[in-house]
């Protein structure tokens, strides 16, 4: 479907700005959103979603670190990394912050090349920003595994309370599969921006509707509510 | 008269929103069974569903058939009681009220009454059915593994659902916890494209404040979920874990036989809360649909437009928003704060008043209305009071100092099978009654019909409102059998026996029903277009019952809201709501002259 390209030059409506543009918009017919097509709704909506998803998952863990009696152990001292001789607290997190930021980056600028018809420079930002993905995914793994050869387990962990094994693998572990969805769908709309789908409006393998760039805008939503789920999860896991 | 003048323009804002293409099956398996078109999508959700609530319907006559004779049935062991009140009860509320309601009723009607050709994403709403039946089949399969399925009540409340004295406990439990993971994700799958086709894309003409009542009900209840089932999520994710990988989210520190537990340290309560986050709303979930549907289908059948449509719809949105603000009503003897108790109470109580709304507006409509006591009509009267009495019981109970006493006692069980059993499956009967002749393009055995109604509707009173007073009596809840006591009357076990009797009878009644329906699909005077004469958008398509695509080659346009009856000045007592206004004919003014 081609959203915007049909929107309103006609519509009267249309003009009003502000407050009196969004009742205007929501009391008229067909649509409610005037420029968002079908495929960005339903995206924004599952996010939303989504976030009742992760905000019961960090709501759960504020609640049973605070319910149990046992002491939390120190989260920067069991993230630090031995470099050199010296434990530097949380470096590892940092780094993967870093890296998913950035990703964040580079997965505006092929949403932008995208809607420029740039099929190259969009389709490789876009493998970049998989690549950054998976190296997030990568470095999780590697702290996954530093933190099971430490001893700690969802049942429990030789520093303090059980739940910390049991919260962090649960949401660190739910946060990597979103990631890792995430880098899957990356190669694949890159693959088709590569190949030229979205310019000959080739027809989706399973869906069989024709093909848009907006599928790179829609992607590139669902990447940066990712990062921002991971900021939360820094701030209240890791820093906390 | 002025109504004939011809300045009359047809007025409609020019279409924003393409066409799309759709997908046009070749092949009998993908036009029938992968089907991508939201009718047959709708009939395979409303199938499954009601063929896994037939399962529930046989575990309430087993629960029935226990407690109304005791120590008389020796395959039912107190074991298989527990499992039939937790099976019972998940079936109901979740795999047979949420399915039918919104991916049975949301997905038929939806598109059709917008004005649209079909879900914004047919092909996720294909996943979500599947997604759904796997999820049945799931829960099905707790029957047959070892240990059987879950006895934990429908709350599944830690710690004991997953400690070993509760039955299911092996892997009943576990196939539950999945089968729920499935639902959501299935649900979510649907729901998106409701709300998304309602928001996005309506037909020309068709503004917020024209959609029908049903399709606001569903919209609304549909955002409840999408909102209201991740707490649930979470929370079965992290009793399976508990369950499974020995994690002590739930779990506190406990003695089991005598036995140290190796969990610790967890809190029971949050899973209270987490699941009536979601539990609450859930009530809603199935409400609210309920709600729309029956106010539609009041107008139609008493050619009265629906008194107060925007109060109607400001309550709807009300109510969807305050159920998200009383969720720990049930939890009072979980032990609360007096404060949060006052709190909740009094959010409880405020819902009262836009319920309330809606009530006065459905008898106001009925009012002086040109009633036509047809089968989908009485079973819509017969919500109307269910859900009063129900909503009454209510506001007992969410007052704390009455719910202490009476909680955990059958006073709970009357109620919430008023509100949310009784009330919403007499709505699906007067839906389903109401929309057969779309669906199967013949009517229904009015006869029958009526014998179904009548049969069910005193049976359910019959069968509940003894239930308060066996509450009364202290008589308590999820019980296999009360034995003797000092404060339930001996009379207690007569009136059981009768409550139980009934209850088979009403249930023979509901093979009535489907027989009509079997039948009827065959059988059937051709209903024609259009039997009950109705304004909405989904009795005007090009056939019936419409084919894929909905409109045949052009797209309704709406001229006005969903409740033209019995205009004044114009000759049908209905004026559908694409018909153009150059086209409604004036009435005979002679004939106006003589009433
Ligand atoms: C034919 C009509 C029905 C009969 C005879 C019936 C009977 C029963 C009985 C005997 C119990 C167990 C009471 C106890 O020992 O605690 C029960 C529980 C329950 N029923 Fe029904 N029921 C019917 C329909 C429904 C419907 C339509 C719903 C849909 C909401 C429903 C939802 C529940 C729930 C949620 C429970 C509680 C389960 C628990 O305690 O875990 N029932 N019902
Ligand atoms: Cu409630």
């Amino acid at each position: 479907m081609a959203p915007s390209e049909l929107a309103s030059a006609t519509d009267p409506l249309a003009q009003s700005k502000g407050w009196p543009s969004i009742v205007a918009d929501w009391s008229s017919d067909q649509r409610a959103f005037k420029q968002v097509s079908w495929g960005k709704a339903m995206m924004w909506i599952f996010l939303l979603s989504d976030t009742f998803v992760f905000g019961c998952f960090l709501l759960s863990y504020m609640t049973v670190r605070m319910s149990t009696t046992v002491p939390w152990p120190n989260a920067s001292e069991i993230f630090a990394l031995n470099i050199g001789g010296n434990d530097v607290p949380l470096i590892l997190i940092a780094i993967m912050t870093f890296v998913l930021i950035t990703s964040s980056g580079t997965m505006a600028m092929a949403v932008n090349f995208g809607y420029r018809r740039d099929r190259a420079k969009s389709a490789i930002l876009l493998l970049v920003t998989a690549v950054f993905g998976a190296m997030f995914v990568g470095m999780q793994a590697f702290e996954w595994t530093k933190l099971i050869e430490d001893g700690v387990r969802p049942w429990g962990n030789p520093f303090g309370a059980a739940q910390f094994g049991s919260s962090f693998f649960m949401i660190t572990g739910f946060h990597g599969f979103h990631v890792s969805v995430g880098v899957l769908f990356l190669i694949i709309v890159a693959r088709k921006v590569w190949r030229g789908d979205y310019d000959n409006s080739r027809k989706g393998f399973f869906t069989s509707r024709k093909g848009h760039y907006e599928a790179v805008e829609i992607m590139g939503l669902y990447w940066h509510f990712v990062d921002l789920v991971w900021v939360f999860i820094f701030a209240v896991f890791y820093l906390w | 008269m002025a109504y004939a003048e011809p300045a009359v323009v047809d007025h409609a804002p020019p279409a924003e929103v393409p066409e799309v293409e759709l997908y046009h099956a070749k092949t009998w398996l993908t036009k029938y069974v992968f089907s991508q078109d939201a009718k047959v999508i709708a009939i395979q959700y409303s199938l499954t569903a009601i063929a896994i609530g037939l399962v529930a319907l046989v575990l309430s006559w087993l629960m029935r058939l226990q407690l109304g004779f005791p120590a008389t049935f020796s395959f039912i062991e107190p074991a298989d009681y527990y499992q039939y009140v937790t099976m019972h009860g998940m079936i109901m509320v979740i795999y047979l009220l949420t399915a039918l309601f919104l991916g049975g009723f949301g997905n038929y009607l939806i598109p059709l009454m917008v004005g649209a050709r079909d879900m914004v994403f047919p092909y996720v709403n294909m996943l979500s059915y599947w997604i759904y039946l796997l999820a049945v089949l799931v829960l099905a399969a707790s029957f047959f593994t070892p240990g059987g399925p879950s006895g934990a009540g429908w709350t599944l409340y830690p710690p004991q659902s997953i400690l070993s004295g509760t039955p299911g406990q092996e892997w009943g439990i576990i196939l539950m916890l999945v089968s729920l993971m499935l639902f959501i994700i299935g649900f979510t799958m649907g729901g998106l494209n409701y709300v998304v086709t309602v928001l996005q894309a309506r037909a020309r003409g068709m503004t917020l404040m024209r959609l029908p009542l049903t399709v606001w009900g569903i919209f609304v209840a549909t955002i409840l979920a999408l909102l209201a089932f991740p707490a649930l999520f979470v929370a079965v994710v992290m009793s399976l874990l508990d369950r499974t990988v020995g994690t002590s989210f739930f779990m506190p520190h406990i003695v089991e036989m005598g036995e140290q537990l190796p969990y610790g340290g967890g809190s029971p309560i949050l899973f209270q809360h987490l699941f009536w986050f979601f539990g609450h709303p859930e009530v809603y979930i199935v409400a609210l649909p309920a709600f729309g549907i029956v106010s539609d289908l009041i107008s139609t059948h008493a050619r009265r437009n629906i008194f107060g449509y925007r109060m109607m719809v400001w309550a709807i949105i009300a109510i969807g928003g305050l159920s998200f603000v009383v969720w720990a009503h049930h939890m009072y003897v979980s032990g609360m704060n007096p404060y949060f108790g006052f709190f909740f109470a009094t959010s409880t109580l405020v819902i009262a008043i836009p319920t309330a709304i809606k009530l006065y507006n459905w008898v106001l409509t009925l009012w002086r209305g040109n009633i036509h006591f047809t089968v989908p009509m009485l079973f819509c009267i017969a919500f109307i009071v269910t859900f009063l009495n129900g909503g009454i019981t209510g506001l007992f109970l969410g007052n704390v100092s009455v719910d202490v006493p009476l909680s955990d006692t059958m006073f709970v069980v009357a109620h919430f099978h008023m509100v949310m059993g009784v009330a919403p499956i007499f709505v699906i009967f007067a839906a389903i009654y109401h929309w057969y002749p779309l669906i199967s393009g013949r009517m229904f055995n009015q006869a029958l019909g009526l014998f179904h109604f009548w049969v069910t509707f005193i049976g359910a009173y019959l069968i509940f409102l003894p239930l308060h007073y066996l509450g009364f009596v202290g008589v308590p809840r999820r019980y296999f059998e009360i034995g003797e006591t000092g404060f339930v009357p001996e009379s207690a076990a007569t009136l059981n026996e009768f409550i139980t009797v009934v209850a088979l009878i009403v249930g023979f009644a509901q093979v009535v029903f489907m027989a009509n329906l079997a039948w009827s699909v065959f059988r059937g005077r051709v209903a024609g277009r259009n039997p009950w004469r109705a304004v909405t958008l989904e009795w005007q398509t090009a056939e019936v019952p419409p084919g894929h695509g909905n409109w045949g080659p052009t797209l309704p346009v709406v001229y006005r809201w969903a409740y033209a009856y019995s205009v004044p000045g114009v000759e049908d007592d209905f004026v559908p709501q694409n018909l153009p206004p150059s086209q409604v004919k004036a009435a005979d003014p002679s004939a106006r002259a003589a009433e």
